[in-house]
């Protein structure tokens, strides 16, 4: 992984689960002039399952079977703009030992993710979380 | 041994056009944007065609010749619909390997599963629903001596059907071939990765169906699946593909209150019990070959036996058997009949594939064969080509939970028969599952208590049209092929008639 890694978060703040690469920040910079403010979810199963999915901001109605990950923080300024990141909670419990960053490569995507007519499609990239960091996340 | 010539060289049995429009009221209709995007071949990563980038717009008018031709082809008798499915399944009969050519090349997958599987099922498909449709039944229940209820199996009318790139035929008409066979009109939509087979069957069989009866829109899902999914003008929605997008549409599919099919996939448990070691017979070899069942489509399948479940006794011998037998799958190009394990569908799921070898191995995972990119030369440097894979590790490892959708197995041991039940339901999903032994008792025992949808037991990965294939758990909503799915393309009618003469008595 780069060390181009986003991942924002005050000193005293518990590690955040998830990050965005700069590549993928800056395809985000363009999708939400085109389609407002953007949310992900992450999927599971067949196909283009394990993908991040990115949708403008409430087309996926979330809820209690959801857990937020938290948010990205993008834009020029580091926080221009923030992109609130869900996964289920049945697979969040099958995930919650791991970090996530949210990258992009090309490809043909599908879903219904924005990112997909661009000829590109947001990609998870996974590490362990570290002893440290997993003892704060269980506090 | 046959090396087909790729589509669009010398002796090509199978050739593109350069330029693919929609399929509506049919023939072929521009985009109403003009707009259109590239198909590339896996097999060398180049493109082969453009296609038609659909949008709402393109959608509505699909809509159009939908429902301009659902209502008299829900009116023709059965007798009829089967007759042109049968002819349907005759076309592509006759075009047996000029469709397979066309597939490989689109999806990356070997001619001799496209020769083999894909087609022929196709062609069976159509012909199953044929007959099932004109032995279908409605019932009678006879209330009282004077009243009687009728039921009546009615078409939905138009249906809108989106499409998974795995097997993108053979998907397709397990979708078509039962609603059309209850008389439905269909809008479909393609994968975008694999948006011209379909069009490539339309053609052939342009001329044995009513136009506007089955109509293909092209296009990414956001622009031209989202207006499909969410539109008024559907009766109902068929899905297969993953879990956010398949809430994502039942939640469209709740504000029109239309039903749902879905099938979003699973991580199927592959159980081998010790007797099946206990001759190194053909049954064995039969065993080795279910456990090597991960690579096949590139495990590129729902049904992808991609976690295998290996009784201890028997572990480090089975194991080191099925790796020389995994070693042993030729890979290379996808037309040469000798190929067994074509390329990836697309570059971002080579990328996805990739970055579980990662997190495989960063959770501690032992690769035991494979576990990277294969670089292949002349031709194919370009495509996307990966080495089939065997993890050992744990069941709460990633790689375990996790639909991968490459040729990747993750392989652990269990002890006892309730062992290999628990490890086998510990995960979201119940697509399919396989259980290998020698023992009916075990057998049967395991199939009823694995909470998946199918059970192969002593086989893997046939997919007769006889046989109900669906989902528990987190793998979907309603099942695919067998009669029983004519009803998720009906309506039930119901005449609830009165013979008797005198008043019912209230007032």
């Amino acid at each position: 992984m780069s060390d181009d890694v986003r991942s924002p978060q005050a000193a005293d703040a518990p590690p955040a689960r998830v990050a965005v690469t700069d590549a993928a920040a800056e395809l985000l910079v363009r999708l939400r002039d085109k389609h407002g403010e953007l949310m992900f979810h992450q999927s599971g199963g067949c196909c283009d399952g394990s993908s991040p999915m990115c949708y403008p901001d409430g087309d996926f109605i979330t809820g209690d079977a959801d857990v937020h990950l938290g948010d990205l923080a993008v834009g020029a300024e580091r926080a221009t703009f923030t992109v609130p990141v869900w996964m289920s909670r049945n697979q969040f419990e099958y995930w919650k030992h791991t970090h996530l960053t949210i990258d992009v490569v090309p490809g043909r995507g599908a879903g219904f993710s924005v990112e997909a007519p661009e000829g590109v499609r947001f990609l998870i990239r996974s590490r362990l979380f570290t002893d440290d960091e997993w003892e704060q996340l269980r506090v | 041994m046959t090396v087909y010539a790729a589509p669009g060289t010398e002796g090509a049995i199978a050739n593109f056009r350069p330029r693919y429009d929609h399929w509506i009221g049919g023939e072929y209709v521009a985009p109403a944007n003009g707009q259109y995007f590239e198909n590339p071949s896996p097999v060398n990563g180049r493109t082969f065609t453009e296609v038609a980038r659909g949008d709402a717009d393109d959608i509505d008018m699909a809509l159009d010749a939908a429902h301009g031709a659902a209502p008299a082809w829900g009116r023709t008798s059965v007798t009829e619909r089967a007759l042109v499915l049968n002819k349907i399944a005759d076309r592509i009969e006759e075009h047996l390997e000029e469709l397979a050519v066309a597939e490989t090349w689109e999806n990356g997958k070997p001619v001799r599963e496209t020769l083999a599987a894909d087609l022929p099922l196709a062609v069976d498909h159509f012909r199953y629903f044929a007959g099932a449709i004109r032995a279908q039944e409605g019932s009678i229940s006879e209330i009282d001596g004077d009243t009687i209820a009728y039921h009546f199996h009615e078409p939905l009318g138009v249906v809108g059907q989106i499409i998974p790139w795995n097997f993108p035929i053979l998907m397709a008409v397990w979708k078509l071939a039962p609603a059309l066979a209850a008389g439905n009109a269909v809008v479909l939509k393609p994968a975008e990765q694999t948006p011209t087979s379909i069009l490539y069957l339309m053609e052939l069989i342009a001329d044995l169906l009513p136009p506007g009866v089955v109509n293909v829109v092209n296009g990414f899902g956001a622009e031209a699946g989202k207006p499909l999914a969410s539109s008024h003008r559907i009766r109902k929605i068929a899905f297969t593909g993953e879990t956010t997008t398949g809430r994502l549409i039942m939640q469209y599919a709740s504000q029109n209150i239309i039903p749902v099919t879905l099938e979003l996939g699973g991580k199927s448990p592959n159980i081998f019990f010790s007797d099946v070691a206990a001759a190194k017979d053909e049954f064995y070899d039969k065993a080795l070959e279910g456990f090597t069942m991960f690579a096949l489509n590139q495990g590129e399948v729902c049904t992808c036996p991609s976690r295998a479940l290996i009784q201890a006794d028997i572990y480090e011998s089975f194991l080191a058997d099925a790796v020389v037998r995994t070693e042993a799958v030729k890979q290379g190009n996808p037309l040469d009949t000798d190929t067994m394990i074509g390329a990836q569908a697309s570059n971002d799921q080579l990328e996805k594939i990739l970055s579980y070898f990662d997190i495989g191995r960063a959770e501690g995972a032992k690769v035991l064969t494979g576990g990277h990119r294969a670089e292949m030369d002349g031709d194919l440097a370009g495509g996307y080509y990966v080495t089939p894979t065997i993890f050992e590790g744990k069941n709460s490892m990633r790689i375990f939970q996790e639909e991968i959708f490459g040729p990747v197995v993750a392989v652990t041991e269990f002890g006892d028969f309730d062992d290999a039940i628990k490890v086998a339901n510990d995960t979201l999903y119940g697509l399919g599952a396989g259980v290998w032994t020698r023992s009916g008792a075990d057998a049967y025992r395991a199939g009823r208590a694995i909470e998946a949808g199918r059970v192969w037991t002593n086989c893997y990965h046939a997919y007769p049209a006889a046989a109900a294939f669906g989902g528990y758990k987190g793998s979907g909503v309603g099942r695919e092929n067998h009669k029983m799915m004519l009803d998720h393309y009906q309506q039930t009618k119901n005449l609830l008639v009165s013979y008797a003469q005198g008043a019912q008595g209230f007032f």
